[in-house]
């Protein structure tokens, strides 16, 4: 692979004259970039962008390289890039497996195949035979680790993470961190962690970089 | 505004075109209907030999002797129904909003909103009349009734039992909007920093609250008394005779044999539009010198007080209007099974099931037809309504302040005024009198309603489910498909509920639209009031007001079973 990780090249953002964020840096494969910065500094904005939603009104310039090939013009759908907000987003008209298969990328053919791999996916998070239950019946930890199931069965090929840990309490918080960040280890994703809590940071281990 | 989405196929050329395809279609007709209207109101109809322009119809029209009474009755009642109304729906928020008694009443509107007008004012008809259920109740031990008395009680010349038929039916109307709009703004922390100072609850609510909410519901009520003016079926029912309001008359004049009356019903319909736009303005110019006067009672500081009064004198009168629809349509019920009923007696001495009998052949027909209208409409109306709405999300086409008048356009201009010269231009292009000609009329009222009940919620969506999907790989297809018209499911029903119930309450524009031709629940059920046989005309009426009902069932139910294991969605 020609230079693999994600590159953001002198990303700028701005909104009526202001610029909200400015970086340029390089996440290699399985390592974590922490952007910190107090709530309204532009954190999700960044990730908006990387991930191709941003919306009108901003002032946008710079490119975003992943794994060498350029996706800033891409469709939100063509960039695969994963990402989890701060709330789950489990799509409340779906059951929990369905939910996976909505994730799970649709190489994966036969009803029997995609099933299997959904099961043996709920297996991996300690929720072996939830596939048919409401998420809404979830506690938060199990829906978060749905959540993180769901975009790593897509395929992404990079990770985004919306203060994802902060809605959870404390126990689970160190357990889902762990889980995270050792799935994008395991798999060389570059991961991208926007947060204001330095707990995070503090286990991302990564470098950070904070906006004002 | 969602990113970046394909526009290769045919479906997503045609989205950036809905905004504009939909105002034409509903707005289109109103325009060329008045033009149609004026012309010939000033002489002009060529197919008629008329080819230039004359005030003679206009001359005609002041000649008729009941023009005074006539163009008063509009205006009165309309004022009257309107202000009666929007008073009413204000108390009933002051003194109870966020009270267990005003859930009860936001649970109730739904169904009170889809009983038509028609089967409404048959039925609070029947209650009032001097041989009606409150006459009955009376009698003879407080009234010493033992016969139905000789009373105008119905159709009364001054018009107030057509007042209060409009005022049943536009309280329902107005409190919802109330309550979308209350849901914007910040209603209870105004109120309670008010009480917190030292104000009365209801003092409070008109002095926090109410202004910021006139301000939204501005256009409902400005509809509400642009229909009160110009009501046909409901003036039929239980408007005066001697003369008829003025809508009335035109209707009349419209159907006269002699062609040449079109000029006279084409002028008459101008000089319509002349007062609901005069009464407007009279209106706009009352919420003026109301304003001044409400900033002085603000500045003055009263405190306020007699919150128990107020509290029991809106109960009170919102019970009566909710019960007078309400027993209104059980004494259809009644009527429609009854044998024998002598006065005084409360109920029936035989009941029997012929009239239903009787009817059920003639019925099936016209139940279906009324059927066909309404799903064609609905389902047209729904398709443009989730087309300008999803456009609006790709696209970013955000119709702003100003385009909402637009979709009050057909709300305000009066039927008769566009429908007359509609039908007019239709008889000389040969496209009247069908039931595509009708349908296409329905969508013009259909639409306006499931735009307004499908925005809110289709906007409220939390959009990062989309991107979210779109990061999993779906398109702006797939989250369309698979996951904002899903979790939309109830609202996508109610919407379809309310457009339904529009289309079978439509009087006018089905008559008109229909040359008469067309015959569907509602103009079967009015033709047959001047008949005065009641027991055919509950048949008629409870048919058409179960048909308006049933969608809202549906809207109740289908959710409730598709998504019975989905928690999340149980409130949405």
């Amino acid at each position: 692979m020609r230079d693999p990780g994600m590159t953001l090249d002198d990303v700028v953002i701005r909104r009526d004259g202001r610029t909200l964020v400015d970086i340029s840096d390089r996440v290699a494969p399985g390592e974590v970039l922490t952007v910190m910065g107090p709530s309204g500094s532009g954190k999700s904005t960044l990730l908006s962008y990387i991930i191709g939603t941003l919306e009108t009104g901003f002032d946008a310039a710079g490119r975003v390289i992943l794994n060498g090939t350029d996706i800033t013009d891409l469709a939100p759908e063509k960039r695969h890039v994963g990402i989890l907000f701060q709330d789950e987003l489990l799509f409340p008209h779906l059951s929990v497996g369905e939910n996976l298969a909505f994730g799970l990328r649709a190489s994966v053919k036969t009803r029997t195949a995609r099933r299997e791999q959904i099961n043996t996916a709920l297996e991996d998070i300690g929720l072996g035979g939830f596939a048919d239950r409401d998420p809404e019946t979830l506690s938060g930890g199990q829906k978060a680790r749905v959540a993180l199931m769901r975009m790593l069965l897509s395929d992404p090929k990079a990770l985004l993470l919306d203060e994802p840990f902060s809605r959870l309490d404390t126990e689970r918080r160190d357990q889902i961190r762990t889980l995270v960040f050792d799935q994008a280890r395991a798999k060389g994703l570059p991961v991208l962690l926007v947060t204001h809590d330095h707990a995070d940071a503090d286990a991302a281990g990564g470098r950070v970089h904070r906006l004002s | 505004m969602s990113p970046r989405c394909e526009t290769t196929s045919a479906r997503a050329r045609f989205l950036p075109w809905a905004p504009l395809l939909t105002l034409v279609v509903m707005v289109g007709p109103v325009v060329a209907g008045v033009l149609g209207t004026i012309a010939p109101a000033f002489g002009y109809m060529p197919a008629l030999g008329g080819d230039g322009i004359t005030l003679n119809a206009f001359a005609m029209l002041f000649d008729w002797p009941g023009i005074t009474r006539a163009s008063l009755l509009s205006v009165i009642t309309g004022l009257a129904a309107t202000a009666m109304s929007l008073l009413l729906v204000a108390m009933i928020c002051a003194a109870w909003n966020g009270s267990r008694a005003f859930r009860v009443i936001e649970r109730m509107l739904s169904p009170l909103l889809s009983v038509p007008h028609a089967a409404a004012a048959f039925g609070l008809a029947f209650l009032i009349a001097p041989s009606g259920w409150i006459a009955r109740a009376t009698s003879p031990w407080l009234t010493g009734w033992d016969r139905p008395p000789d009373l105008l009680i119905l159709q009364d010349p001054y018009g107030v039992s057509l007042i209060a038929g409009l005022v049943v039916k536009e309280v329902p109307f107005l409190l919802l909007m109330t309550l979308a709009a209350l849901s914007q703004i910040r209603a209870r922390q105004a109120r309670d920093t008010a009480l917190a100072l030292g104000y009365s609850p209801v003092t409070a609510w008109f002095k926090t609250v109410f202004p910021r909410v006139y301000t939204q519901i501005r256009l409902p009520v400005f509809a509400v008394l642009a229909f009160s003016m110009t009501v046909v079926d409901v003036a039929l029912i239980l408007g005066p005779t001697t003369p008829t309001t003025l809508s009335v008359q035109i209707l009349k004049w419209m159907n006269d044999p002699d062609l040449g009356m079109r000029f006279l019903a084409s002028a008459a319909a101008v000089w319509q539009l002349v007062l609901v736009v005069g009464a407007l303005l009279l209106w706009r110019v009352g919420e003026i010198a109301l304003a001044a006067l409400g900033r002085r009672w603000v500045a003055s500081g009263a405190r306020g007080g007699a919150t128990r009064t107020i509290r029991a004198i809106s109960l009170t009168a919102a019970l009566l209007s909710a019960s007078a629809i309400v027993f209104g349509i059980l004494g259809l019920l009644v009527w429609s099974f009854v044998g024998f009923w002598s006065f005084p007696d409360l109920l029936p001495g035989a009941f029997t099931t012929k009239t239903w009998m009787r009817h059920t052949m003639n019925l099936w027909p016209i139940v279906s037809e009324t059927l066909i209208i309404a799903s064609v409409a609905t389902m047209a109306a729904m398709l443009l309504t989730l087309a300008c709405l999803e456009a609006e999300e790709r696209y970013g086409l955000r119709p702003g302040s100003r385009a909402l008048w637009l979709l009050y356009v057909p709300l305000i201009v009066p039927q008769i005024a566009f429908l007359t010269g509609l039908q007019t231009l239709a008889i000389f292009t040969g496209i009247d009198g069908n039931r595509t000609a009708v349908i296409a009329v329905h969508i013009i009222f259909v639409l306006p309603y499931v735009f307004l009940s499908l925005a809110d919620p289709f906007r409220a969506w939390d959009a990062r489910y989309g991107h979210v999907a779109r990061a999993l790989g779906a398109g702006c297809n797939g989250v369309l498909w698979r996951v904002r018209l899903p979790m939309l499911l109830r609202p996508i029903l109610t919407a379809a509920a309310v457009g339904f119930a529009v289309s079978i309450g439509q009087y006018l524009p089905t008559l008109l639209a229909g040359a008469g031709r067309v015959q569907t629940l509602t103009t079967e059920a009015v033709a047959l009031a001047s008949g005065g046989d009641r027991r055919v005309i509950s048949v008629y009426a409870l048919s058409q007001t179960a048909l308006a009902l049933l969608p809202f069932a549906f809207a109740l139910f289908i959710p409730a079973i598709v998504w019975r294991n989905r928690k999340g969605l149980r409130h949405a």
